[in-house]
């Protein structure tokens, strides 16, 4: 699926550094389209999404699985941007929702 | 105190101090005109097209810096507005709109008129909402306005189901209305820093975008500008800043700027960005902008820094609080040796305005109408050559007096957003230039400005062409012009007639200046024909993509002006 057109070297493509976005959003209808519209339209792959409310479910708590890369500040302060984007937390690619979560996707 | 959701949205409305609504009626929205036919308190002005009444509503914000209202019905009626409402936040101009939903139950089964608005307006609005019940009328309307009008201005969106209009809610109080938040602290070790870097700087200049308008801080700018002689550039949304004619103005840069001004951004040793986005018409091919400057780059909206282009000082924070912070730190400074360098660029490579004594060509047209009116005048365009040859020549002198849609360039802006200066200055004359092309997209607004009697004046440049597109085949596809040029041709002068407006033709005009005269010194609404030709072009012209150093035209402008 991410094989590049043009991937005529021998070497295979060198997987990108990772980074885990750990949001605090309003919970209501919406929200994830705002999260993953901003994404889409700024051409930010996001390599995966998990959500769940939290506390009394007026919140709630979204990580994206990102590329870390030089424009992840930028995406970063769009993301502050948002109305409903209450708190953006930048963790590493080792957080343990997405590892523990992997041996679901294994084949 | 009981009132429906239809009320509650008016009187929310009018408590935010709303008295003008641009906006058409329908199935979806009917409870909401029916509560503003009792307001007594707003006016409607009843448009012909959606995105006309989001293009009034525009023009009433652009012109006062407060949020514009419009109401549009579900369905086409949202799809309609949407265009105007992408245009606001590509030009960060406060607008709340309000659209008509079909009812809660129908949401989701493709019922008439049904469209997702909600997901539609994600990505052209600052924020948008879906109201779920009338009682979160009461805290969504002031949220809109808090929204619209903080920190960087934008569109805000409000989907009202029908059901949700029609609900009656008991309540005790009515909300605060919604107001902009306090600006945010900005950090005065790095307003420290880019002073330093100014009183360093040898050869500085001043980049002022549309942020310096939204924020009223022209004052501060040309404050900062004459205490340590830094000529100043404005991109195409900040003309009237500086004054035109003044002595530190050095014009609008980018694609269509004089040649000078280019040659000197390319000269300076220190960029102080303020309120500006590097937008790619404004600089050309980025990397090669300012080749040899640092940057200071000042902006309420943190993720403009750094984001095309790296700052060596980024400063988050209002324009004009900085620019006043920034002003007592900065060391008096003649610069005697850089305003001779830009002085000399100028001699060198003027702006060049073939025709400008002749009121039948664009130049003339436009310096003829600059002659007659004073600077209470308020000036809008559409889009295309006529949109740039005003950017270029119309000698602006004052901020919020220039309305051009600079972001999303949206043919069909100039009539309506005319309109919408009209109703919120009406002792001003607003002049709308426009083109044939543009014209068309929204002609249908003649009715309403012949209905309102609004003194709005266009002045129509009609090469029976789409010029600007016919300038780049000739320029960029080996000259063939192809969808370009109309193989039939509108009567105007008819055409505005019949919508009640009155009509003139400079090309049937034995005394043009008289001509112009006369149409843009009667009250109400008027259209003046000046019939140009399809080659003309916009010069000098940086081709897209390409370094503003490399502009084409216009080369011999000494010869030219011999």
């Amino acid at each position: 699926m991410s094989t590049p057109a043009h991937d005529t070297e021998s070497h295979p493509a060198r997987p990108a550094r990772r980074a885990v976005l750990e949001l605090t959003v309003s919970n209501h209808p919406g929200v994830m389209s705002h999260v993953c519209g901003l994404f889409s339209r700024r051409t930010f792959n996001v390599e995966g999404i998990l959500c769940m409310s939290i506390g009394d479910g007026a919140q709630s708590r979204i990580w994206l699985l990102v590329n870390e890369d030089a424009r992840l500040d930028q995406m970063t302060k769009q993301l502050m941007k948002l109305e409903d984007v209450l708190d953006v937390q930048h963790r590493g690619a080792d957080h343990d929702a997405f590892l523990r979560l992997e041996e679901f996707f294994r084949a | 105190m009981k009132l429906s959701g239809a009320e509650i949205i008016i009187r929310l409305l009018q408590r935010q101090g709303t008295r003008i609504i641009a906006g058409i009626p329908g199935g979806a929205n009917l409870p909401i005109y029916d509560a503003l036919s009792k307001s007594g308190a707003i006016r409607h002005v009843l448009a012909r097209h959606e995105q006309a009444a989001g293009f009034i509503a525009q023009g009433m914000a652009r012109v006062t810096g407060r949020p514009g209202v419009c109401f549009a019905t579900s369905g086409p009626g949202a799809t309609n507005v949407l265009t105007a409402i992408a245009d606001a936040k590509l030009d960060s101009v406060p607008v709340v709109c309000i659209t008509g939903q079909v009812p809660t139950a129908f949401i989701g089964t493709d019922a008439f008129q049904e469209v997702d608005t909600y997901g539609l307006s994600i990505p052209i609005t600052k924020h948008n909402f879906l109201v779920r019940s009338a009682a979160q009328l009461l805290d969504v309307i002031p949220e809109a306005f808090r929204i619209a009008s903080s920190g960087r201005p934008g569109p805000v969106l409000i989907d009202v189901p029908k059901d949700v209009q029609k609900a009656p809610v008991q309540f005790d109080a009515w909300p605060a209305p919604g107001r902009p938040d306090p600006f945010p602290v900005f950090d005065m070790a790095s307003v420290e820093r880019a002073a330093a870097l100014i009183n360093a700087a040898e050869r500085p200049v001043l980049y002022l975008g549309g942020g310096v308008i939204q924020s009223g801080a022209s004052a501060a700018a040309m404050r900062l500008a004459e205490k340590a002689s830094i000529p100043a550039t404005m991109t195409l949304m900040a003309l009237g800043a500086v004054p035109a004619g003044h002595p530190l103005s050095i014009g609008m840069l980018g694609m269509h700027a004089a040649r000078y001004t280019n040659v000197a951004l390319e000269e300076c040793d220190l960029l102080v960005a303020a309120g500006a986005r590097f937008d790619d018409r404004a600089t050309g091919a980025v990397a090669s902008f300012c080749p040899s400057a640092q940057i200071v780059h000042i902006d309420i909206d943190p993720s403009e820094l750094d984001k095309l282009k790296t700052a060596h000082v980024a400063i988050a924070g209002d324009v004009a609080e900085v620019l006043n912070a920034l002003l007592p730190l900065v060391v008096e400074n003649e610069r005697p040796r850089w305003l001779a360098r830009v002085k000399h660029l100028s001699d060198k490579y003027p702006p060049y305005l073939p025709g400008a004594d002749d009121p039948r060509t664009p130049y003339g047209v436009i310096t003829a109408v600059a002659s007659l009116l004073d600077d209470d005048a308020i000036i809008a365009t559409d889009v295309g050559q006529h949109q740039m040859w005003t950017a270029q020549c119309y000698p602006l002198r004052r901020p919020r007096r220039w309305l051009t849609s600079g972001g999303l360039g949206t043919m069909g802006f100039g009539l309506p957003a005319a309109m919408g200066a009209a109703l919120a200055c009406p002792d001003c004359t607003v002049v709308s230039f426009s083109g044939d092309g543009s014209l068309l997209m929204n002609i249908q607004e003649l009715a309403t400005a012949a209905e309102e009697n609004l003194n709005v004046k266009v002045v129509l440049m009609n090469n029976n062409s789409l010029g600007l597109v016919h300038q780049q085949q000739d320029l960029f596809y080996g000259g063939r012009v192809f969808a370009a040029d109309y193989r039939h041709a509108v009567d105007f002068v008819k055409v505005a007639e019949g919508f009640g407006v009155k009509a003139y033709d400079l090309g049937q005009s034995a005394d043009p200046l008289a001509t112009l005269s006369h149409a843009l010194g009667e009250r109400g609404p008027s259209l003046v024909n000046v019939p140009i030709d399809a080659n003309e072009k916009v010069y000098p012209m940086v081709p897209p993509g390409a370094a503003n150093k490399d502009m084409i035209g216009g080369e011999n402008y000494v010869n030219a002006r011999a």
